[in-house]
C-alpha cells in the first residue's frame, strides 16, 4: 500500500523530481486532479443514474419541465465559484513555479558565471532573490540542442565554452535557461525538470531549474521542427560542482585543441593545393 | 374535393413541379436539400480517408522506433489527418447538414442564396480535391497548424505546402459564402409566429457557427495570404533577421484557430440540444439558459486564443488574462451539459440509436472539457502542451462534442433525407464499438503524455510502458474503424432495404418532421403558424383537439383533400 497509492498517483500526474518547478506543478496538478475528479464522478453519475432510473417503461409519464431557474443560477454559481477558487489556487502555487530559488550552500561559486556580452538582460527572465545563477544560452536548430555557458574570455563574446544534446550542470546551483532558435520554432523541455519553453527565431524565451541531486534527465524538442523532430533529443546531467568546473574546463580546453587541429588541417590542406585554393575555399589568405 | 367541416393538419404536401434526374441535376442544383446531400456524402468520404491516415500513423506507433513508414511520410500524415478533419469533414459537415435542414427547420422553401450555396459546395470539392491532389507529389508536413518558419519556403520548399494554402482559401471562401447564405436564411425567412424565443436549438448554433465563421475566416485567409506571399514573393512578415516576427503566424492562426474550434462543436451541441428532448420525451431543460450560452461561448471563444500559446515568449499579463478566459468560458460549456442530463431526468428515455450517438458524446465530451481545465492552467500547460495530453484532449472534445453528434443526426435524419429507416441493431453495435474504441484509443493517450510522450514525432524510444500504451492505443483506433465501418454499411443497406419511414418516425418536435419523406421539392405546401420552439407538438394537440378526441400518439394521418391549417 505505500508504494501503490505514490504509484498510481504517478500514473495520473505529469515527470517530476529534478528540479522544484516541475514538483511544484504536480503539486498544483494534483489539487486539480481531486476536484476534476469529483465533478467527473458526480456528472457522469448523474448522466448514468438518469439513463437507468428514467428509461422508459410501461406506464411511465416524463415530467413535462421546462427548466428550474434557482437550479441552473445555482449551478451556474457553482461552476464558476469552483473555477475561481481554482484560478486563486493556481496564482498562489504560481511564483514558486517562476521564480527559482537561491543556489544552495554547496552550489557551484558563480562568481566567475557572469553573462557574455551578447547576452542581454530582460524583464521576463526571472532570476533569484540574490541575482545570481548560472546562464546557459539554449540553441535549438534543426536537430541538435546546443549549450552555451558562461566563460568567454575571448573578445566580443566569443571563446565560450559549448556542449551539444548533453548539458552538463553542477547540483543545489540556479541554472537560468535563455531559449533561443537559429532556423524554425523548437521547444526546450525535460519533464522531469520543469515546463517547456518554445525557441521561436527572434525571440528570447526564459525557464529556470535546480537540481540538487546528481542525475540524468532526458528530454527532447516538444515542438514540430521538422523531419528529425522525433529524434532531437536532449539531456541534461547533473554533477557535483567541483566535477562541473573540471567539465566545463576540459570542454573548452577540447575545443581549443579542435580549433588549434583544424588551422593546421588547414594549412595542410593550403600546402596541397596552393595557396590560392585554400583561400579561394576558406577565404583566408596565408 | 373533401367536404371537411373541422380542419386537420395537411401533412402530405404534394410537389409543384416535377423531380429533375440525373447526374447532370445534380451538378446544377441549387436545391438545398440536393446541396445537402452533397455536403453530407462529400464530407464523410473525406471523413474516411482522414480516418485511413490516423490508421497509418496509429499503426507507425504500434511499436517504438518503428520503420513502418518514413518520418517525413508520417509528417504528411499528421498533417492530412488534422486538415482534412477539420476543414474538410467537421465544418462543411456541420454546413450539410444545416443547409439540409435549416430551411426545413424554419418553414422555408430554401435558403436565402440558393446559387451561391451551390457554389460553397463546389468550392469545397475544389478545395479538397486540390489539397489532396498533392498526395501524388509532396504533401503538406508542417501539421495542420503549418508553424513558420517551418512552412515558408526555406524549410518546405515542397508545394505541399501551398496545396494546404489554396485549400484554406477555397473551403474559407465556401464557409464564409455557406454562414452568410445561414444568416440570411435566418434573420429573413423564418415562418410566420417563429420569434428569435422559439428558433429550434439547432438553429441558434448555426446562426452563432455563421457569425464565427464570418469573424474568424478572414483572419486565417490574411495569414495564408502572407504565407504565400513570404513563400513565392519575398515579403518578410514572419522573418525576424528582416524585421518580421516569427510569432506573428501562431497569434493570426490562432485568433482563427480557437473560434474554429467552437465553429465545430457548437452545431453538435446544437444536434444534442434537439435530438435529446425527442428520445426523453420531454422539453429540452433550459432552452434560454442554452441558447444563451451558445452566444457566450461563441463571443468569450474571441478572447482565449493565447491558451494555445502559453508556452512562447509572451508577456505574463496574456499567460493570466488568457487562463481567466478559458476558465470563464467553461461556465457555458458546464451549464449545457448539466441542462442536457436534466433533459433526461424524470423524463422516459428510448434507447434509439440517435439517442445513443448523443448520450455518447455528452459523456465523452464532458472528458475533454475537464482536461481542457487543466490545460488552460498554464502551468500545468508548460507540462502538458504539446504532448499526447493535448491529443487525447482535442480528440475526446471533438468526437463527443462534433462527431458523436453528426451520427447521431445522420441516424436521426436518415428517415426524412431517403423515407427509410437505419437498421437499429446495426446502429446499437455500431455506437457500441464507436464508444468502446474511442474510449480504449484516446484515455490512455492522457497516460502518455504525462509521462513525456511529445506529439507530431514518427518515433519513440522504448523507455518506461510507452510501447504498451501505443499498443494499447493502436487497438482502440482499429474498434473505432470498425464502428464506423458497420454504419457506412448500415447507410448503404438501408437506402434498399431500410424500413419505410412516414413523415415523423420518432415523434419529433421540429418543422421538418411536417412534410413527407423526402420533401418535395418546395418542402412545404403551407407552412403552420409556429407558436412555441416545439411546433410539432402544437400541431399534434391540434390535431387532436380537432379530430373525434382519439389521442394521437403516432404520426398524423391526413384524409385527402384537407388544406388549410392552423386557421
Amino acid at each position: 500500500m505505500g508504494t501503490l497509492l505514490p504509484t498510481t498517483l504517478a500514473f495520473f500526474t505529469p515527470e517530476s523530481g529534478g528540479s522544484p518547478q516541475a514538483n511544484e506543478i504536480v503539486s498544483l496538478y494534483k489539487v486539480e486532479l481531486v476536484i476534476a475528479l469529483i465533478i467527473f464522478v458526480a456528472v457522469e453519475g448523474a448522466l448514468g443514474y438518469a439513463l437507468v432510473k428514467f428509461r422508459k417503461r410501461k406506464g411511465a409519464v416524463p415530467a413535462q419541465i421546462r427548466g428550474n431557474t434557482r437550479l441552473e443560477v445555482g449551478w451556474t454559481g457553482a461552476a464558476a465559484l469552483i473555477l475561481v477558487g481554482l484560478a486563486v489556487f493556481t496564482f498562489v502555487k504560481l511564483s514558486s513555479i517562476e521564480n527559482p530559488p537561491n543556489s544552495g550552500p554547496g552550489g557551484a561559486s558563480l562568481a566567475h558565471a557572469q553573462e557574455a556580452g551578447l547576452q542581454f538582460a530582460s524583464a521576463s527572465r526571472k532570476l533569484p532573490p540574490n541575482g545570481k545563477a548560472l546562464h546557459v544560452t539554449v540553441i535549438g536548430r534543426q536537430y541538435i540542442w546546443q549549450y552555451v555557458y558562461p566563460g568567454a574570455d575571448e573578445p566580443d563574446g566569443l571563446g565560450a565554452p559549448y556542449s551539444y544534446e548533453e548539458m552538463v550542470v553542477p547540483t543545489k546551483t540556479t541554472v537560468s535557461l535563455d531559449i533561443v532558435s537559429d532556423d524554425v520554432v523548437h521547444a526546450w523541455w525535460i519533464p522531469e525538470l520543469g515546463g517547456k519553453a518554445q525557441a521561436v527565431p527572434g525571440y528570447h524565451n526564459y525557464t529556470w531549474f535546480r537540481i540538487d541531486k546528481p542525475g540524468v534527465y532526458h528530454g527532447q524538442c516538444a515542438f514540430l521542427c521538422g523531419r528529425g523532430h522525433a529524434r532531437m533529443t536532449a539531456t541534461v546531467r547533473a554533477v557535483a560542482p567541483a566535477q562541473f568546473e573540471e567539465w566545463l574546463a576540459h570542454q573548452k580546453q577540447m575545443i581549443h585543441e579542435a580549433n588549434e587541429a583544424a588551422k593546421v588541417a588547414r594549412e595542410g590542406l593550403g600546402k596541397q593545393q596552393g595557396a590560392g585554393a585554400v583561400e579561394a575555399a576558406t577565404g583566408e589568405k596565408h | 374535393m373533401a367536404t371537411y367541416a373541422a380542419p386537420v393538419p395537411h401533412v402530405a404536401a404534394r410537389e409543384v413541379e416535377r423531380e429533375r434526374t440525373g447526374w447532370t441535376s445534380w451538378i446544377t442544383t441549387t436545391d438545398h436539400k440536393r446541396i445537402g446531400v452533397m455536403y453530407i456524402v462529400t464530407t464523410f468520404v473525406f471523413f474516411l480517408l482522414g480516418g485511413v491516415e490516423a490508421l497509418m500513423m496509429r499503426l507507425q506507433l504500434g511499436a517504438p522506433e518503428n520503420t513502418l513508414v518514413t518520418p517525413s511520410t508520417y509528417n504528411q500524415l499528421f498533417t492530412m489527418h488534422g486538415t482534412t478533419m477539420v476543414f474538410l469533414f467537421v465544418v462543411p459537415m456541420m454546413a450539410g447538414l444545416a443547409n439540409y435542414f435549416l430551411p426545413l427547420m424554419v418553414g422555408a422553401r430554401d435558403m436565402a442564396f440558393p446559387r451561391l450555396n451551390a457554389l460553397s459546395y463546389w468550392l469545397l470539392l475544389a478545395g479538397g480535391l486540390v489539397f489532396y491532389a498533392s498526395v501524388f507529389w509532396n504533401p503538406a508536413e508542417a501539421g495542420w497548424v503549418s508553424v513558420v518558419p517551418l512552412a515558408n519556403s526555406v524549410f518546405s520548399p515542397s508545394g505541399g505546402e501551398d496545396a494546404w494554402i489554396f485549400l484554406i482559401h477555397l473551403t474559407g471562401l465556401s464557409s464564409l459564402l455557406g454562414a452568410i447564405n445561414f444568416y440570411a436564411t435566418i434573420a429573413n425567412m423564418r415562418a410566420r409566429g417563429m420569434s428569435w424565443g422559439r428558433l429550434p436549438l439547432f438553429v441558434w448554433t448555426i446562426l452563432t457557427y455563421s457569425l464565427l465563421l464570418i469573424f474568424a475566416l478572414p483572419v486565417i485567409a490574411a495569414a495564408v495570404t502572407l504565407l504565400l506571399t513570404e513563400r513565392h514573393f519575398g515579403t518578410h512578415f514572419f522573418d525576424p533577421t528582416e524585421g518580421g516576427s516569427a510569432l506573428l503566424w501562431q497569434h493570426l492562426f490562432w485568433f482563427f484557430g480557437h473560434p474554429e474550434v467552437y465553429v465545430m462543436v457548437l452545431p453538435g451541441f446544437g444536434l444534442i440540444s434537439e435530438i435529446l428532448p425527442v428520445f426523453a420525451r420531454k422539453p429540452i431543460f433550459g432552452y434560454k439558459a442554452i441558447a444563451a450560452s451558445t452566444v457566450a461561448i461563441a463571443f468569450l471563444g474571441f478572447l482565449t486564443w493565447a491558451h494555445h500559446m502559453f508556452t512562447t515568449p509572451v508577456p505574463e499579463a496574456i499567460l493570466v488574462f488568457v487562463m481567466l478566459s478559458s476558465y470563464l468560458i467553461a461556465v457555458p460549456t458546464g451549464v449545457k451539459v448539466l441542462n442536457w442530463v436534466a433533459t433526461l431526468w424524470r423524463g422516459t428515455v428510448e434507447f434509439k440509436t440517435p439517442l445513443l450517438f448523443c448520450v455518447g458524446g455528452v459523456s465523452i465530451f464532458l472528458i475533454g472539457g475537464i482536461s481542457g481545465i487543466f490545460l488552460a492552467t498554464f502551468p500545468i500547460d508548460w507540462q502538458v502542451n504539446e504532448t499526447y495530453f493535448v491529443v487525447a484532449h482535442l480528440h475526446f472534445v471533438l468526437w463527443g462534442g462534433a462527431v458523436l453528434p453528426i451520427f447521431a443526426g445522420i441516424y436521426y435524419w436518415f428517415p426524412k433525407m431517403t423515407g427509410r429507416m437505419m437498421n437499429e441493431a446495426m446502429g446499437r453495435i455500431s455506437f457500441a464499438l464507436i464508444f468502446a474504441g474511442i474510449l480504449v484509443t484516446f484515455l490512455i493517450q492522457h497516460v502518455m503524455g504525462l509521462d513525456g510522450m511529445p506529439r507530431r514525432i514518427y518515433e519513440y524510444d522504448n523507455v518506461g510502458h510507452l510501447h504498451l500504451y501505443n499498443v494499447i492505443s493502436t487497438v482502440g483506433s482499429f474498434i473505432l474503424a470498425l464502428g464506423v465501418l458497420i454504419t457506412v454499411i448500415n447507410v448503404v443497406r438501408s437506402l434498399k432495404v431500410g424500413v419505410v419511414a412516414g413523415p415523423d418516425p420518432w415523434n419529433a418536435n421540429t418543422l421538418e418532421w411536417f412534410t413527407t419523406s423526402p420533401p418535395p421539392v418546395n418542402n412545404f405546401d403551407v407552412v403552420p403558424l409556429v407558436r412555441s420552439a416545439e411546433p410539432m407538438k402544437d400541431i399534434r394537440r391540434e390535431v387532436q383537439r380537432r379530430s373525434s378526441g382519439a389521442r394521437v400518439d403516432g404520426p398524423v394521418t391526413v384524409p385527402a383533400g384537407a388544406t388549410q391549417v392552423g386557421a
